[in-house]
């Protein structure tokens, strides 16, 4: 019984780290500034995790293989444990933790200990339920006045821009975010109804958008082309399908699509949209 | 514990009324197995919902007639709709946390052995453990009634539903997932389907749940504190003591505050305060005017406040008894007995510091998140340590491979598995692309779901025999365990990868995005193993009730272990000891004592070298003084 417990515990450590290993299944390819020093932090956890993992289940197949009962006469060892192993132990595996959770900071560090730098490209984004909406400052960078009491969906006015004010003429939303490659992005994160999440699995980052705040985050991404954004909190019937699109520009052609007027800026969305492809994912 | 008049012992007569024996009981014993009664009812339901979402997230968009049939608002035509998945979330998280994880590990098994493994005839106050489990019973009737008053029109408690502000449509149940995150759990229908009478319901039932735990948690650390017997010194106890008493201590600390966030919520819901909700709110296209200035982050504060220490309340006895019996049939003292005493205390005190890793990304301070963090990945040291003594107890040992250790060994196994990935989890940056991923599911399932469940099969294949006075089939017993123990593996493992590839949780269907496409085989992999693993559990409930009647007959000590329980009948009669105090005179865990004529000496046994000279020390004293 204990060898075939043995036995079953090492294939179910060896099927599970293998999981991990093989890398059939892995984080989509990474195009943020901060994602490099994000994934090696995770590998590193990663690693240390499986070594611990393994070491323990190897340990456990171990024992149960090797210290069977044998009969009356032979009895287990009598001890009651012993300090210094539990000092050594503690402190060995107190440095390994803490160790890592202080690395673990880092890029958190990083990305949230300070403002966006001077010069970013800003956004600001308003969740509702199902649907994200990005407003754009225009040629000004100045956002335009909003009001929720001016919010009217059948005139898509989705995050109640005041059109009467100055700064407000050249803005533009869409449902769809549209950034420069390689310059710093900072988005003013609202929600007009509940909790949402801004999830771009490739920028590895993700933030919520609490109604009654405005959070501002911010990350360069690197790399052009068009990605999936997904909504990560629940927020009610129809979260599943809370999807938009991240489209990441070269310079120029942002710079351009940011001229545009309301009309001129939509139909370039569409031909944008069709113009990059998602990423090809691994099958 | 007035005075002590009687100095010699007397019995106290059994009640003679079924009502008053088995129904409305004073005794510890039948609260005991009333509470694991509810669990079992309840991880049934919960176990339910769970192989429904499964079959939803594998196969989408296929007809369940049967589901047509009983839930036409949720499942019209027999395809499950998105706000049946997520109601299916919201009531399989409240019902196993609270009504599965919470009530059988303390309620059950704490309240039947501690009083006896501290050689006490009852609970401190028995009449409040009475109150304690059947305020929790009406709080499972109204999470169960929850279910039916959102706007399921074939079900007769829909009339129930308008009585209590109405349903809001077509769901069958309360979303919010069992964290129930405001403003979507505070503003009503407004927000959607799920928000009507049945998220009243929700909230009404666990802040009943919270004062039933809390009339529960008082008993416990009264009886431990003064009702242990003459010799029964606080490092003379069983692990699991150690284990049901700190978890209590958890649930003094942390239900009130949900209580109190559960009160609020209601009441923002129902008389219009602003506790949770800020102004100037938008569904549809109006306003909500009605409300101003509240904090949605403040209800993620109470909520895990809680929520945090809730995962030890799981756990905690599902560690203690992993020890117990570990080093029973290990038949070698548990390693560093101190140091797992300890431990539990420092994963305690820890436990409540820790709560804002939920919340990494909420919005809160990125500082506080960093310290938050700092001091999660520090209750990795402690657990280690508990690791670290299971696998020293078992070294060197000589192993009887009974079911209840093979549930015992694989707690270690499953705590390890899950325990460890909290690793990645508690890093604020790696949180970045983890939260909220199947990574978060496929942790906390492993560790507080899983590890905690095999915990208590573990308890109950031990103390079976001396609850029932017979033994559960072993062959039956080990088929359970193989089985389920490599079922969950194969569930939750895989989550973790689902995780990194991005797939989010709460997600009714994941046909939207393509960068889920590749993970689809894992998803039904991982249905397939649920749906296995799940069936094997009704050889474990076929076992249960079998072996009730039929089972093998066990006589007091059958597993020659070394605790008090094991010093009286199998079942104990209704004061425990027959009206004869038991004495300690040693610590818990006496195995493979050289020289000893048995490999166990119990705890009652006097030392030889020391009779008669009444050393038995400490602060135990006779609990007979009421």
């Amino acid at each position: 019984m204990g060898r075939a417990l043995a036995v079953i515990i090492w294939i179910l450590t060896l099927g599970s780290v293998s999981l991990f290993f093989v890398k059939k299944w892995w984080f989509p390819e990474a195009i943020s500034a901060h994602a490099a020093a994000l994934d090696r932090q995770f590998v590193l956890t990663i690693i240390v995790v499986g070594v611990a993992f393994t070491a323990a289940q190897v340990g456990l197949g171990y024992v149960v293989w090797k210290y069977r009962d044998r009969g009356p006469n032979d009895r287990a060892v009598y001890t009651h444990g012993s300090n210094r192993l539990e000092v050594v132990w503690t402190i060995v595996t107190a440095v390994i933790f803490i160790g890592l959770a202080v690395m673990g900071q880092s890029v958190w560090a990083s990305l949230h200990f300070n403002k966006a730098p001077a010069g970013a490209f800003q956004v600001e984004v308003v969740a509702q339920q199902f649907q994200w909406n990005f407003h754009y400052a225009g040629k000004d960078g100045v956002f335009g006045r909003t009001d929720p009491n001016l919010i009217d969906d059948s005139a898509t006015n989705y995050i109640g821009l005041d059109e009467t004010d100055p700064n407000a003429k050249d803005d533009v939303t869409h449902t769809v975010i549209a950034i420069p490659e390689g310059r710093p992005i900072e988005l003013i994160l609202r929600s007009r109804d509940v909790i949402h999440n801004f999830w771009v699995p490739q920028l590895r980052f993700k933030q919520d958008l609490v109604p009654g705040m405005n959070i501002r985050v911010h990350f360069t991404a690197n790399r052009p082309g068009k990605y999936e954004l997904a909504c990560a909190e629940l927020c009610g019937q129809f979260h599943y399908r809370m999807k938009s699109f991240m489209l990441v520009l070269p310079a120029a052609e942002h710079e351009a699509l940011m001229a545009l007027p309301q009309d001129q800026f939509q139909t370039r969305i569409t031909e944008l949209l069709a113009k990059y492809e998602l990423p090809v994912y691994q099958q | 514990m007035s005075s002590e008049t009687h100095e010699a012992v007397h019995r106290h007569e059994a009640p003679k009324s079924f009502i008053r024996k088995y129904i409305f009981s004073l005794d510890h014993k039948v609260i005991g197995i009333q509470y694991i009664i509810l669990a079992l009812a309840a991880v049934v339901v919960g176990v339910t919902m769970s192989v429904l979402m499964r079959l939803n997230l594998s196969w989408p968009g296929t007809k369940w007639s049967i589901l047509g049939t009983l839930f036409p608002t949720g499942a019209p035509g027999g395809i499950m709709n998105p706000d049946f998945y997520l109601s299916l979330v919201t009531m399989h998280g409240t019902i196993m946390v609270f009504f599965v994880l919470t009530t059988a590990p303390q309620g059950g098994f704490g309240n039947y052995f501690l009083p006896i493994q501290i050689g006490a005839e009852d609970m401190a106050f028995p009449f409040l453990n009475m109150m304690s489990f059947w305020v929790t019973f009406v709080g499972f009737i109204v999470i169960l009634a929850a279910i039916f008053v959102e706007g399921n029109t074939t079900i007769a408690t829909s009339a129930l539903g308008v009585w209590l502000g109405g349903g809001s449509g077509s769901t069958v149940g309360p979303i919010g997932g069992w964290t129930g995150y405001a403003p979507l759990s505070a503003v009503g229908v407004a927000a959607g389907p799920g928000q009507g009478a049945g998220m009243n319901l929700w909230i009404v039932s666990i802040a009943i749940f919270c004062i039933g735990s809390l009339l529960g948690a008082l008993n416990f650390i009264t009886t431990l504190l003064n009702m242990r017997t003459r010799g029964m010194t606080l490092m003379r106890m069983p692990l699991t003591c150690w284990a049901w008493f700190t978890t209590a201590v958890l649930a003094l600390l942390s239900f009130p505050v949900l209580l109190g966030g559960g009160i609020l919520l209601l009441l923002d819901r129902t008389v219009g305060t602003s506790f949770f909700i800020p102004g100037g709110l938008v569904f549809g296209s109006s306003v909500l005017n009605t409300h101003t200035g509240g904090s949605p982050i403040l209800w993620q504060h109470l909520f895990w406040f809680f929520g945090h220490p809730e995962v030890y309340i799981a756990i905690l006895p599902g560690m203690g008894a992993t020890s117990h019996i570990l080093s029973t049939f290990a038949r070698k003292p548990i390693f560093g007995y101190r140091a797992m005493v300890f431990a539990i205390f420092a994963i305690g005190l820890l436990g409540f510091f820790v709560w804002g890793h939920h919340m990494f990304i909420s919005g809160m301070s990125p500082y506080s998140a960093m310290t938050f963090s700092i001091l999660t990945l520090s209750i990795g040291v402690p657990s280690a340590v508990k690791t670290f003594n299971w696998l020293g107890t078992l070294w060197g040992a000589r192993i009887r491979f009974t079911t209840p250790m093979l549930f015992a060994i694989g707690f270690v196994s499953l705590f390890v598995a899950g325990g460890i990935t909290g690793l990645v989890l508690g890093q604020t940056s790696l949180d970045l692309p983890m939260h909220d991923t199947y990574f978060v599911p496929a942790h906390f399932h492993l560790v507080m779901g899983v590890a905690s469940i095999f915990g208590m099969f573990a308890a109950i294949y031990f103390w079976f025999p001396k609850m029932f006075g017979r033994f559960m089939n072993e062959r039956l017993g080990k088929f359970h365990f193989w089985l389920t123990f490599i079922g969950v593996y194969c569930i939750f493992v895989p989550m973790h990868t689902m995780g990194m590839v991005g797939m989010p949780r709460r997600y009714s269907q994941f046909t939207e995005y393509r960068f889920l496409d590749s993970i689809h085989p894992l998803v039904i992999f991982v249905s397939i193993a649920a749906i296995i693993t799940a069936l094997v559990q009704l050889v474990f409930y076929f076992n249960l009730i079998w072996s009730v009647f039929k089972g093998k007959k066990a006589g007091e000590n059958p597993w020659e272990a070394t605790t008090l329980e094991w010093t009286t009948a199998s079942p104990p009669p209704h004061d425990n000891f027959a009206g004869v105090l038991p004495v300690v005179y040693r610590g818990p865990y006496e195995f493979a004592v050289p020289g000893a004529p048995n490999d166990f000496v119990m705890q009652t046994e006097p030392d030889a070298s020391k009779a008669g000279s009444e050393e038995v020390g400490g602060n135990g004293h006779n609990g007979h003084k009421h």
